[in-house]
């Protein structure tokens, strides 16, 4: 069963109903039992990295995501902080910890040093090559981002697939085998979000 | 590049859709939900959806209208009325709002704007200012009736600093004048703080967009130009778009 992983930190409804829209069976659950169980896996997410890493290795969620992600391979989309989230550490609210799947750190938007307001808020265009789960939607399409904080990463720049310009260029999705964040909200984003999440369940690659 | 934003907002006593002029005198104009799906089929950057009664009553937005706005609205829901507390926060989050506005309650208690941007991130957090003009320039106003005698300004960088994702910049004055905005406070407030300003109150026509944004707002609200003009959303950024302002 496709699961959306629910950390208490709100935006799980968004999903939810964009999943219902889709018309595609889902699972919304805080247990380790479920996320062990699922076939695939959505982790969204609004909220302070810190006190999701908290609640992540707190609730042994963590261990859940890592196993299934590593070990059985299970395919899973990480969406803005479940994006952030999927990297070693981050640093909003105090350095913490992530779940390590990317080896990546989160850090301040470098916008700021350019004059631009932060938190980056709004639909802004992104490039992207058009495959996996971008099939079929055009490049420099507008998705809608909320967010202070970016992924820099430690790892080839390959599993990079999509960046946004907001004074600088930063990340705006990575996929790595079987793993895919993407900072913007798909949820949110109309016609092309609701594609991507249909490209995601549906196993685009 | 990042995209101005042009934003309906919806007023509700409780459960109907009400408009009124310098927050006093009001009109009914139905259902929430009706009105919401007219704005998510007129393809909006996002809604606001404001109960303005609801901090004076002592209770909080009711979550079945957020839950049925929310229902087939795949775009940024921004909703506020009654929020005290990191619970009524989490509450209106679940039913499928993405952010939230706090006014009287950080007027009250500006510690909720920090524990809210800790446990929400700021991002989710916007602080909405009734701004009314006085003898010594721009005073804060509370619809609820809480006074204050917080500076503006001080006021914006206070917020600022305690997380504040973004201010909803309201002319008391203006509202629903349908003058055009009060440009001066914005550029007044968008150059003391670097957190988006959506500028709000006298919006009448699109081209009222274009100068709120060139005087610093980030985005664009309105509530009576769009119930009682036959301009749009697009309307707007097509006039925007002339402007060189850039528009999804």
């Amino acid at each position: 069963m496709l699961t959306i992983i629910d950390l208490g930190l709100g935006n799980i409804n968004s999903v939810h109903r964009a999943l219902k829209y889709l018309k595609i069976e889902h699972l919304i659950s805080n247990s380790v039992e479920d996320i062990s169980r699922a076939q695939k896996l959505i982790f969204p997410g609004v909220g302070s990295f810190a006190e999701a890493s908290r609640r992540l290795y707190s609730s042994g969620i963590a261990a859940a995501i890592k196993e299934c992600v590593l070990e059985k391979c299970v395919p899973i989309l990480g969406i803005c902080l479940g994006m952030q989230l999927l990297a070693g550490s981050g640093e909003e609210g105090g350095v913490s910890q992530g779940l390590g799947l990317i080896n990546a750190c989160v850090r301040k938007l470098r916008s700021e040093g350019q004059g631009f307001h932060l938190p980056h808020i709004g639909w802004n265009d992104i490039s992207f090559k058009e495959q996996g789960v971008f099939s079929g939607i055009q490049n420099r399409t507008c998705f809608y981002f909320v967010h202070s904080y970016e992924m820099i990463l430690n790892e080839s720049d390959m599993i990079k697939c999509a960046v946004c310009n907001y004074g600088v260029d930063f990340i705006a999705a990575v996929k790595k085998d079987n793993i895919v964040g993407v900072q913007f909200h798909p949820e949110k984003s109309r016609e092309p979000g609701l594609k991507l999440l249909k490209n995601f369940v549906e196993g685009a690659d | 590049m990042l995209r101005r934003r042009v934003i309906p907002v919806v007023l509700l006593d409780g459960y109907s859709v009400v408009k009124t002029i310098q927050f006093n005198i009001r009109r009914n104009l139905g259902n929430p939900i009706t009105v919401a799906r007219i704005y998510n089929t007129r393809d909006v950057d996002e809604l606001i959806l404001l109960d303005i009664d609801a901090s004076k009553e002592g209770r909080c937005i009711d979550l079945h209208t957020i839950e049925e706005v929310a229902l087939e609205c795949f775009m940024p829901l921004t909703v506020g009325g009654g929020l005290k507390t990191c619970e009524d926060i989490e509450n209106v989050l679940k039913k499928g709002a993405d952010k939230v506005v706090l006014n009287t309650a950080a007027l009250k208690n500006p510690d909720i704007v920090k524990k809210s941007s800790l446990a929400f991130g700021s991002q989710c957090i916007v602080v909405s200012i009734d701004v009314k003009k006085n003898r010594d320039g721009y005073g804060i106003f509370s619809h609820s009736g809480y006074k204050t005698h917080k500076d503006l300004i001080e006021w914006c960088k206070e917020l600022a600093c305690l997380g504040a994702g973004e201010f909803l910049i309201n002319s008391v004055d203006l509202d629903g004048k349908m003058a055009g905005y009060d440009y001066g406070l914005i550029e007044k407030v968008a150059k003391v703080v670097n957190i988006p300003v959506i500028a709000c109150g006298g919006a009448s026509k699109p081209d009222n967009c274009s100068k709120a944004i060139h005087r610093g707002a980030c985005a664009v609200a309105a509530a009576s130009m769009f119930h009682f003009t036959e301009y749009t959303p697009n309307d707007c950024k097509k006039a925007m778009k002339t402007a060189n302002i850039p528009v999804r």
